[in-house]
This record gives structure tokens, C-alpha cells and sequence, in this order.
């Protein structure tokens, strides 16, 4: 972890919560208390208007016409595709490409470099608490005839990426790729990237990292942590939903095949054959999410706006805080204890199913997921096949509502006494 | 703070729930099936013995879920016995109407009796997402009897 050496600009959460439409409303006749940012997180106003903006004025499609509508769209689009760089400290826009989602980026990688890279032989790397999105196309390409193998990292019972199993399972150097969570969105745990790098990069495998969690709450310098690959989606990055981003070296997305074939990937077309034009491009078939782009742009305009670093501080107020509210009630039981957390908690309580909790928090305003969330080997890792609750901090979270909902959950655990 | 929650989760739910009748494995079951909400995690498995003249001897069950998911299956585990597997199969269209509108047109009749009893399962009509939770061990039952092995009531 790096440490801040000035103390950062404080976040005024009370003027943050003013920029976002949907928090002035209620639900069942209570203030919303909106717990689920890590599902998907609500909109400033900021990114609602920029893309009203540019449907109202300045939108046609990208890349294809030589009239001014087009050009105004393109130059949109593609300086989006330059703040993701920022965003990310990418050394070269080329190296952004924007797919619907981190899922897809994941299916992009696994496809791409998986089918197109990788040799009969090699394994893939993940872990027990991964999202469903970075361990299912991996199964995939296990199940797909070419020798590839999928290993799994166990997690330790405080919820912790388990090093030393990662090390065990890199040693005889035959994994490729190793693909894990920046930040599990099921324990709130941050694991270890820079380590993790060093540990693969050492056995000769690659290394993605899924951060559609981590690049929410963290700050995400892609050069510094050494990855190949590194992906997140903007619904839960407070842009809007049907746009992600794959961070890929250039040299990697060089050497591998395309993903989706269509129009605007190409460099040349003839009925017996293509040429594939050079990244990002040759992953961006079809006319790509371009209004979506524009969002995504006033989103990580927005969180810069704020700073990354206030952002970072006011989660931790709140992480601490919620430790010590929520190990306060009775019965509960939190799941994943890790030194290194982000605003993401899990837990059960000892006399109500996740569901029924959920739909009483609901009459109280307090909107969290109930289930696996996406995650079902790892709640089976835990024994909790029967799911949890869950509970994820935005940066317009307040300690207020934490305790709303830590005095919920007492109250609740008194209705099915 | 959660008083208006008691329409859907009376007593009879609550106690159900809490302790599931009939919550066990049936050995010399005739007919069994698995039910399965993907979605959320809730999972049963459910066992019928019939008399020989095809009447539900006995019914019983074993699984996880909420505690309207636990009440819905011990309720019915309760109000099949003796009932013909027509008979159960139409107590079970009811129960889904009454679980999505809250209300059974023509619940009078026949298994008027049965309905009353099944009655505080139709305070999940105000709970889009809770509607499966009630009605997962009538598509268990119905697969049970029809002689599939596996229901999801998503």
C-alpha cells in the first residue's frame, strides 16, 4: 500500500450526494439508502447530462463519415478512450479497448490470447473468490479440446489471496496467465497485485487482473503494478452500464487474433479474405458503445474531479467504521477478515436467510444484495451455500447510513427471534 | 420498524419455517424430485410415498432456503397427505395463483380447506422477487408427480 505523504482533500460527502439525482428519493416512504454500489453504483449528474448532451448535439456514428457530425463523435469517442489511458496510467491509448463490460474483456482475453496464444499444455491461474466473469470463461477454454488446464489459488480463512498456494502452483512454470480480482466483491479483499506480478512474471506466466472492484475504490496505476492485462466496467464506476475497458500491453494485443469479426476492425475486406486493422480497433467490431464512451468520460472526469486519494481516505473512515458497527450486533457473522479491504461486506445473520434479511432491510430503505453474488465457489468455500448478505460502500456513502443499517440488522434479528 | 412486514411473515410462516415439518428423507419414497432456485441458492429435495390406491401416503422433504421457501414446502408436505395426485397437482396451480396475485378466485370447493391453511403464503404478491421462494416446492412437487426429477421456479 502506498502512503499518502499530505493529507488528502477531504471528500464533502454531503455536496457529493447533492450531484446525484437518484439519492433525493425515497423507497417505501423511507430515504434511500442505497447499499449496493458494488452490484452497480448510481450516476452523477455530470454523466447523465454529457450524454444527454451528446445525443442532443453532437452524435452520429464513429470512424466512418467525413461530415462534421461524425468527426465531433469520433473526436468524443476516442478521448474517452485517452482519459481510460489516464485513468489507468496506460503508457498509449492504443492499449484501451472498449468492450459492454468486464465480462466481455474477460471473454476478449480468454479468447484471444487463450485460443489464439496460449499452447497445448500451459494452465490458467484464478482463485476461490473469484466473480463468476474471470472463472467461467476460463472453464470454457479448459473444456475446449486445446490441453489447456485451470488451476485454482486457494483463499485463506481470513479471506486473503493464499501466496504461498500461488507460488506452490506457479512453481512448475507451465501457467500462462495467471487471471485474479484486484478486489473480491464478495469479501471486500484487496489483494496483493504488485506480488502477485512478481511471483507470476518470475514462472514466465502473464497476468490479468480483474478490477471492476478495485478501480472503483483505488487508485489503479497499471505501469507501476506490472500486469499484461487489466479490466473494469464503468455501471460500477458511477458511468453508465454497456461499456468496459480492457487495458492489454500494446504488444500483447499485437500478437493476438481478433475476438468479434465485423466492421471497423478491418484494414481490408475481399470475399475470400480480411486483413485486421491494427489495435484497438481490431477488437471493436460494430459500431462500438459510443454515447456509453462519453459517460464513461464524464465518470472518470468526476472521481479525478474529487481525487482518487479523498476517495481512498473516506472509504477507510467508513471500512472502519462499518468494522466496528457491524462486529457490534449480535449474531452476525462477517465474512473475510483481510488486512488490506475495501467497502464491500458479507455477512449472515445467525437467525435470518440472506432473502428475508434483504426484504426487511428493504421496508427500512436500505437497499443490499441478498445471495452469492456471482460467487458461488467461494460462498461454498465458507459453507455458505445458502448465501449472504451484502452490504458495498460509493463514494456518497455516509456513516449515517451505516448505522441505519447496523441498527436494522438488530432490529431485524428481533423479528425472527 | 418492521411491523408492516407481518402480512408476509406471520406467525404460521415464521413458525414453518423455523421448524420445517415433516423434515426428513422419505427411504421407500414412490416418487422424488429436486427443486433448485439457481438464482438465489435455495435447494430441496422432496420425497412422496403412495397408498395403493395412488393417494399420497406421505410426503417429506429436505433443503436450505428462506423461511418463506421452508414454510411453503412443510406446509405442503402437510396438506398433500391423502390427496390424489390430480388433487395435489390442482392445490398447487392455486398456491402459484394465490403466491403471484394474492388472491384464488376459485379457491372455494373442494379444497377450500386446504387454501385457508396454504392462505399465509399470498403475502409474497407484493414481493415480485419473493414469488419463487413460495411457489419452489409446488414446481418441485408437480415435477415429482409428472416424474421429472428436477423443478426451478425461476
Amino acid at each position: 500500500m502506498s502512503v499518502a505523504l499530505q493529507p488528502a482533500p477531504a471528500l464533502d460527502v454531503a455536496r457529493v450526494r447533492r450531484d446525484f439525482p437518484i439519492l433525493a428519493r425515497t423507497v417505501r416512504g423511507k430515504p434511500l439508502v442505497f447499499l449496493d454500489s458494488a452490484a452497480s453504483a448510481q450516476k452523477p449528474r455530470a454523466v447523465i447530462e454529457a450524454m444527454v448532451r451528446c445525443m442532443e448535439t453532437a452524435y452520429a456514428n464513429v470512424h466512418r463519415g467525413a461530415y462534421h457530425l461524425s468527426e465531433v463523435a469520433t473526436e468524443s469517442y476516442e478521448a474517452a478512450r485517452a482519459a481510460a489511458a489516464r485513468f489507468l496510467n496506460a503508457a498509449d491509448p492504443r492499449e484501451i479497448v472498449f468492450t459492454r463490460n468486464s465480462t466481455e474483456a474477460i471473454n476478449l482475453v480468454a479468447h484471444s490470447w487463450g485460443r489464439g496464444v496460449m499452447r497445448p499444455g500451459q494452465a490458467v491461474l484464478v482463485s476461490e473468490m473469484e466473480h463468476h466473469a474471470n472463472l467461467v470463461p476460463w472453464q470454457m477454454l479448459r473444456d475446449d479440446g486445446r490441453g489447456i488446464e485451470l488451476r485454482v489459488c486457494r483463499v485463506t480463512d481470513e479471506g486473503e489471496l493464499d501466496l504461498e498456494d500461488l507460488a506452490a502452483k506457479l512453481a512448475d512454470g507451465k501457467v500462462g496467465l495467471v487471471a485474479v480480482t484486484h478486489m473480491s466483491n464478495v469479501l471486500g479483499t484487496v489483494t496483493p497485485a504488485e506480488r502477485i506480478v512478481a511471483l507470476a512474471h518470475a514462472h514466465g506466466a502473464k497476468v490479468l487482473l480483474d478490477g471492476s472492484q478495485a478501480a472503483v475504490h483505488r487508485r489503479v496505476d497499471v505501469r507501476a503494478i506490472g500486469c499484461d492485462f487489466y479490466c473494469f466496467t464503468g455501471h460500477k464506476l458511477y458511468g453508465p452500464t454497456g461499456i468496459g475497458v480492457l487495458w492489454a500491453r500494446l504488444e500483447h494485443l499485437e500478437r493476438m487474433p481478433p475476438f468479434l469479426g465485423g466492421g471497423d476492425m478491418i484494414a481490408g475486406v475481399t470475399l475470400e479474405r480480411s486483413e485486421w486493422a491494427p489495435p484497438p480497433a481490431k477488437f471493436e467490431a460494430g459500431t462500438p458503445p459510443i454515447i456509453e464512451a462519453v459517460g464513461l468520460h464524464a465518470a472518470l472526469d468526476y472521481v479525478a474531479a474529487i481525487g482518487l486519494p479523498a476517495i481512498e481516505a473516506h472509504e477507510r473512515a467508513l471500512v472502519d467504521h462499518a468494522m466496528r458497527r457491524l462486529s457490534g450486533v449480535e449474531g452476525l457473522t462477517l465474512l473475510g477478515r483481510a488486512r488490506d479491504r475495501g467497502g464491500v461486506f458479507s455477512f449472515v445473520l445467525d437467525n435470518a436467510h440472506p432473502h428475508d434479511l434483504s426484504t426487511l432491510l428493504d421496508r427500512a430503505g436500505i437497499a443490499v444484495r441478498a445471495g452469492r453474488h456471482c460467487a458461488e465457489p467461494l460462498h461454498a468455500r465458507f459453507g455458505l451455500e445458502g448465501g449472504t448478505c451484502r452490504a458495498s460502500f460509493g463514494l456518497y456513502t455516509t456513516r449515517e447510513e451505516i448505522d441505519l443499517l447496523a441498527d436494522a440488522l438488530v432490529r431485524a434479528r428481533e423479528f425472527f427471534a | 420498524m418492521f411491523d408492516d412486514l407481518r402480512d408476509l411473515y406471520q406467525e404460521v410462516i415464521l413458525d414453518h419455517g423455523r421448524r420445517p415439518r415433516n423434515f426428513r428423507r422419505l427411504e421407500d419414497a414412490d416418487r422424488a424430485a429436486r427443486g433448485d432456485n439457481p438464482l438465489c441458492g435455495d435447494r430441496l429435495e422432496l420425497w412422496l410415498k403412495l397408498a395403493p390406491d395412488g393417494r399420497i401416503a406421505d410426503a417429506a422433504f429436505l433443503g436450505r432456503g428462506c423461511a418463506i421457501s421452508m414454510a411453503s414446502a412443510s406446509l405442503l408436505t402437510e396438506t398433500v397427505k391423502g390427496k390424489t395426485p390430480e388433487q395435489a397437482k390442482a392445490l398447487g396451480e392455486k398456491v402459484r395463483t394465490l403466491a403471484m396475485t394474492g388472491a384464488c378466485p376459485e379457491c372455494d370447493g373442494a379444497l377450500a380447506e386446504d387454501m385457508e391453511r396454504l392462505a399465509p403464503l399470498s403475502g409474497v404478491h407484493e414481493f415480485p422477487s419473493r414469488v419463487k421462494c413460495a411457489t419452489l416446492a409446488w414446481h418441485t412437487l408437480k415435477a415429482a408427480l409428472e416424474g421429472s426429477k428436477e423443478a426451478t421456479s425461476e
